[in-house]
């Protein structure tokens, strides 16, 4: 059985959740997550490292709008827990920076996976170090603007 | 009127003057140049500029009112984005669920 939820965008923007239960060992996961192979069978092809300060990609067909290259740093490896990249689209100062927080926690019959997007400025770095003013408190007090939308 | 793509509004919202102004313009409503000038604490070029950027991307709108210019945020500002985040919303679950398959096929 698999638990799914996505953060009603209109209700809480400060980032993009995605959850789920998989019926499989923290282990497995951790596997799936950080092995370059493995990680290329769901995710994309990549050249990843489980290396704080790695530098990597993720490179897919491109698209219109999209040259196919994600640009990444790996942020957090912490061993069958939590696992954090830079997530870069478009490059340069110009392109659009996210941080990617996958967060592994034991559940009964498997493991919750929590997929955490968020801070897209090149200010996102201050913002993931909880800096005063950063995406977190700018969707916190856009929250009611959005409200209006639907 | 073609709504700007989600690059525009998320570039031209990546620069904290432009954000906090544009968070300004959603606490206040509508304000002139001189106003915004006064709240960001720059100079009144360099404000205008900004506004500029932020008016490309079709995140305010203004209108002339003698020698001053009001600007306010367009009511659908953020849409873009809104719809972007819908997009990443369905990336990440065909991803979970490519996993999900994979973690099948994975020795135990």
């Amino acid at each position: 059985m698999t638990q799914e939820s996505m953060t009603n965008t209109a209700e809480s923007t400060r980032s993009l959740v995605i959850e789920r239960v998989f019926p499989h060992p923290p282990e497995k996961l951790w596997r799936a997550l950080t092995e370059s192979p493995l990680l290329a069978q769901w995710m994309m092809n990549n050249d990843f490292e489980p290396v704080p300060g790695h530098k990597f990609q993720f490179r897919a067909d491109p698209m219109p709008n999209w040259n196919g290259v994600v640009d990444c740093e790996v942020l957090i490896v912490d061993p069958l827990q939590r696992l954090s990249y830079n997530w870069g689209v478009g490059g340069g100062e110009s392109g659009l920076q996210w941080v990617v927080l996958f967060t592994l926690t034991p559940a009964e019959g498997g493991t919750h996976v929590r997929m955490e997007q968020s801070g897209f400025g090149p200010d996102q770095q201050a913002a993931y170090q909880g800096a005063k003013y950063g995406w977190q408190k700018f969707f916190g007090g856009l929250e009611r603007v959005l409200g209006g939308l639907d | 009127m073609k709504p700007a793509n989600a690059n525009h509004v998320f570039r031209a919202l990546a620069d904290p003057t432009r954000r906090a102004i544009f968070e300004e313009l959603t606490r206040q409503g509508e304000q002139t140049v001189h106003a915004l000038t006064r709240y960001a604490g720059v100079s009144q070029p360099a404000v205008s500029k900004h506004l500029t950027v932020l008016k490309r991307a079709k995140l305010v709108r203004h209108r002339r009112a003698g020698r001053e210019t009001h600007y306010r945020v367009q009511p659908d500002a953020l849409a873009p984005m809104v719809d972007w985040l819908k997009l990443y919303g369905a990336f990440w679950r065909d991803r979970f669920d490519r996993l999900e398959t994979l973690l099948e096929r994975m020795e135990p």
